[in-house]
């Protein structure tokens, strides 16, 4: 190639192009910023600038990894998902803005991106998606990946890497976050190639919802998603054909099954324990058909509530650590627990040795490998809660309530007892301090226990927990395993997004909101209208009872200063309403409601409640605190 | 208020006349319940699993790391190609007891690129490991070295001036008492290849993995599975 050089005599048209505009002899010289003005070269570089610059139609490009990408999340029904851009996953947003049925929200970290799609996949059953850089972005997700984990929710988190060539060699913002997330997700895929994205992306929502549902991590190299491809998209055959290692059992076994009706028609004292399975299931319906048709009281984990309406006449209350106290005391004298999609964790059985000692189990779960894991079970049935249920309804006899009298007039007894020891009806904790589950009922009250509500870790859940009121399924949402604080506000969002037909309270202590209150910002940009109850005890609450309780009062780094909260929301540009005595809660809570966006409630709670019962870690359901230091609590 | 004081009972019936089975959570004082059953029988022996894996990068990963998390100690572990393509096979052996060991399957059941697992402890088997040994022998003792690696079947298969490499098969037991009469003549070096088993009869659990993996007949398998997983455990029931 000629380089024509502008000195001398006029552009000459080099080669065979001479259509190059050549100024007029006799202009004066101009001064151009353009370097070889004129020339052939130049030319096309501001061709090439100005198409790129024109607004128009959508430029003509070829497909690529990042497309196969999006494609793929549309074809499996997500409407939304949370990220954060990166280096590394900038060919994806490139192409994003020609898919406008994808909705991006732009969160402020990555860990709420992820709490987002699980509080979003809890809150309507689907699978939530979530995307962060490589290194910090990707590392950043691994707590809302771990939490999804260990409450069995399906999200699918995407996480860009750099180019495959470079994997391994300590590049900028590298990190093999595929080792790291393979411990803690169901199933995780490195993908190098752009041809095999659909293929991932298919198998990743199949795994992630089916069986026992779980979070799928796919990790991209850069290059994968830049490069070009034609891979089609698979069957759903193809998908399954693709996993012969993942055949979830659905169906219970006939002969479990009947030896089930058995242990039912033999029971005295049966109660059924139901979880989170029931809620991934659908099967609420199912569950309370069996309840009915059996006459068996419910009792429920802190994942299954919403599997049974509590104002249900056979809904008995939850149970465990925090549980009512007259719902353990039933498990403890049952005869026959009938447990559907739980896994009898400790916070659940306390010691295993002395759980339930009069009771055989009847254990459902999808998950093989929960069955016989933490207590051993006399019926293990494996299967989806919600099959299971329909087919053990035709095998089961009514049954009269009236014969289950004695039992029941008792179990009233016990819970008559129990809710009028531990509840506030004043309002009032002690010297007319605010009491936390008042706020909480009275939220519940206010929102029509239709609203859901979801809550942080530690004493605010236990408090939500106990005394909202549930009556919807997938109401109720917490970060239970994992036990994750700074859950609420992030999950809220995502759960606001894929309910925006209910209401969504984030119930939340002054520890978990510091963790992740960055995420207002998202909730103002998008617009996204959810409600923060922040139960201020200016302490991390459940640190400071088990110091008082366990650690003799050694009160270490449980204070906990925190901001002007209202100041704070003002300064999102989100109304903030406070809330310092009984009287003033209703009329706080309503000024929320009637703000419409995001809207922030500040009660200054009494600073050393406790929830109780407690029951002792390494202690029996039966050995339950209920009050301490001879304070009525 | 759902869960609140004024919730109702869990239904409407009248008082109890009669004294109820059991009273209070800790029941009776005169009968005292006898403590629940932990899963397991405590007793502690060697396993022998198979796995048949679908031979996917980071498949080794997934297995030994899904092990350590949940807390089971391999002794060895073996992997190598199967006939079938695609996929592999390990053996692992660990010591627990019957309900641990039974969980490390299911828990491995769980990892998508798993096709089958097999206890192969309790079953006639031929097991066998290979183990390579530089055993130090001058020209004095080299005779009798030979002399028990003939005893034991073994072979020598590289000879100098002070030392041999004996190579042993056999059981993992085999193995050790060769093991233990070398180690008198000074052991330079040892490495074992791990415990490979294989069931006897004509039963193939390859096979009918990769029958699996075929596609021809996945509901034949979720039955199978279910049968292993709830057989298993139903032992402890009535």
């Amino acid at each position: 190639m000629t380089i024509t050089r502008r000195e001398g005599s006029r552009p000459a048209a080099t080669g065979s192009d001479v259509s190059a505009p050549v100024a007029p002899p006799t202009a004066p010289p101009r001064r151009s910023h353009v370097p070889n003005d004129g020339s052939a070269e130049a030319l096309a570089v501001e061709s090439a600038r100005k198409s790129m610059l024109r607004e128009g139609p959508v430029r003509k490009r070829t497909r690529i990894g990042a497309d196969a990408v999006c494609e793929a999340l549309i074809r499996q029904g997500v409407d939304l998902f949370f990220g954060y851009p990166g280096g590394v996953v900038l060919p994806l947003y490139d192409v994003l803005g020609d898919y406008p049925d994808l909705r991006h929200i732009l969160v402020r970290h990555e860990q709420g991106g992820a709490h987002a799609a699980d509080g979003y996949a809890r809150a309507t059953g689907r699978v939530g998606v979530c995307l962060g850089t490589s290194g910090p972005g990707a590392t950043n997700l691994v707590t809302g990946i771990g939490t999804a984990q260990l409450d069995s929710v399906p999200i699918v988190a995407i996480t860009g890497n750099v180019p495959a060539a470079l994997l391994g060699k300590d590049a900028f913002q590298e990190i093999d976050i595929n080792g790291i997330t393979l411990p803690m997700t169901k199933h995780n895929y490195l993908v190098r190639d752009a041809d095999d994205l659909p293929r991932v992306f298919a198998e990743a929502f199949h795994i992630a919802r089916t069986g026992r549902p779980g979070p799928v991590h796919i990790d991209i190299t850069k290059d994968a998603l830049q490069q070009e491809t034609r891979a089609e998209h698979p069957t759903d055959e193809e998908v399954l054909a693709g996993l012969p290692g993942f055949r979830p059992t659905f169906e219970g076994h006939p002969r479990q099954l009947r030896l089930a009706a058995a242990e039912i028609a033999r029971a005295k004292r049966p109660m059924i324990l139901a979880g989170h399975g029931v809620l991934h299931a659908g099967a609420w319906d199912d569950l309370v058909a069996l309840a009915e048709k059996t006459q068996i009281p419910v009792a429920h984990t802190l994942l299954g509530i919403g599997a049974i309406d509590e104002t249900h006449p056979l809904s008995y209350g939850y149970m465990g650590m925090h549980g009512w106290k007259h719902v353990n005391r039933a498990i403890q004298s049952a005869d026959l627990l009938v447990a559907f999609g739980m896994r009898f964790d400790d916070r659940v059985t306390g010691n295993v040795r002395t759980y339930a000692p009069y009771a055989r189990i009847v254990h459902v779960d999808i998950d093989p490998a929960e069955i016989g894991k933490n207590v051993a079970v006399e019926v293990p049935i494996v299967g989806d809660a919600g099959r299971v249920l329909r087919a053990l309804l035709p095998l089961v006899a009514e049954v009269d309530p009236a014969t289950r009298a004695d039992y029941f007039a008792e179990l009233a007894e016990w819970r008559t007892e129990s809710e009028g020891s531990s509840w506030h009806g004043s309002g009032a904790w002690r010297d007319g301090l605010l009491s936390a589950d008042f706020v909480i009922a009275r939220i519940g009250e206010l929102t029509g226990h239709d609203a859901t509500l979801v809550s942080d870790v530690g004493q605010n859940q236990m408090w939500m927990a106990r005394y909202a009121g549930f009556r919807r399924p997938n109401s109720h949402i917490s970060s239970g395993g994992l036990g994750t604080m700074g859950f609420s506000v992030p999950a809220a969002m995502g759960a606001a997004l894929g309910r925006p037909d209910k209401a969504t309270w984030a119930i939340t202590g002054d520890g978990g909101f510091q963790m992740t209150f960055q995420e207002l910002m998202t909730l103002v940009q998008d617009d996204i209208p959810v409600k923060i109850a922040l139960l201020d005890n200016k302490k991390l609450g459940m640190i400071r009872q088990w110091q008082e309780i366990i650690y003799a009062g050694n009160y270490h780094s449980a204070h906990l200063l925190g901001p002007d909260f209202i100041k704070l929301a003002d300064s999102f540009g989100i109304p903030g309403f406070r809330a310092s005595k009984p009287e003033e809660v209703d009329e706080a809570i309503r000024a929320a409601q009637a703000v419409d966006g995001p809207a922030l409630v500040w009660f200054d709670i009494a600073e050393e409640q406790n929830v109780f019962p407690m029951m002792p870690a390494g202690k029996g359901l039966s050995d339950l605190i209920e009050k301490w230091d001879g304070v009525e609590e | 208020m759902a869960s609140g004081p004024a919730a109702a009972p869990p239904a409407a019936v009248p008082p109890a006349t009669a004294p109820p089975p059991v009273t209070g959570s800790a029941g009776p004082a005169h009968v005292a319940p006898p403590p629940r059953a932990i899963p397991g029988s405590g007793e502690k022996h060697r396993h022998v699993l198979v796995a048949i894996v679908l031979d996917k990068p980071g498949v080794l990963n997934r297995v030994s790391s899904l092990m350590r998390a949940r807390n089971f100690n391999i002794e060895s572990l073996a992997v190598s190609h199967t006939d079938q393509p695609e996929v592999s096979r390990m053996t692992i052996t660990l010591h627990g007891d019957d309900v641990a060991i039974e969980q490390a399957t299911k828990q491995l059941y769980r990892l998508i690129d798993v096709l089958k697992v097999q206890d192969l402890t309790a079953d006639p088997t031929v097991e066998h490991e290979l183990a390579l040994v530089k055993v130090r022998a001058t020209d004095a003792e080299r005779a009798a070295v030979i002399g028990i690696v003939e005893l034991a079947r073994g072979r020598i298969v590289d000879v100098s001036t002070d030392s041999l490499i004996v190579e042993a098969t056999g059981t993992e037991a085999e193995v050790d008492s060769l093991l233990g009469l070398l180690r008198n003549f000074g052991i330079r070096e040892l490495v074992r290849t791990g415990t490979v088993v294989m069931a006897r009869g004509s039963g193939s659990i390859e096979e009918s993995s990769a029958r699996w993996l075929a596609g021809a007949s996945p509901r034949a398998s979720e039955t199978e599975r279910q049968l292993t997983v709830e057989g298993g455990a139903s032992k402890e029931a009535t």
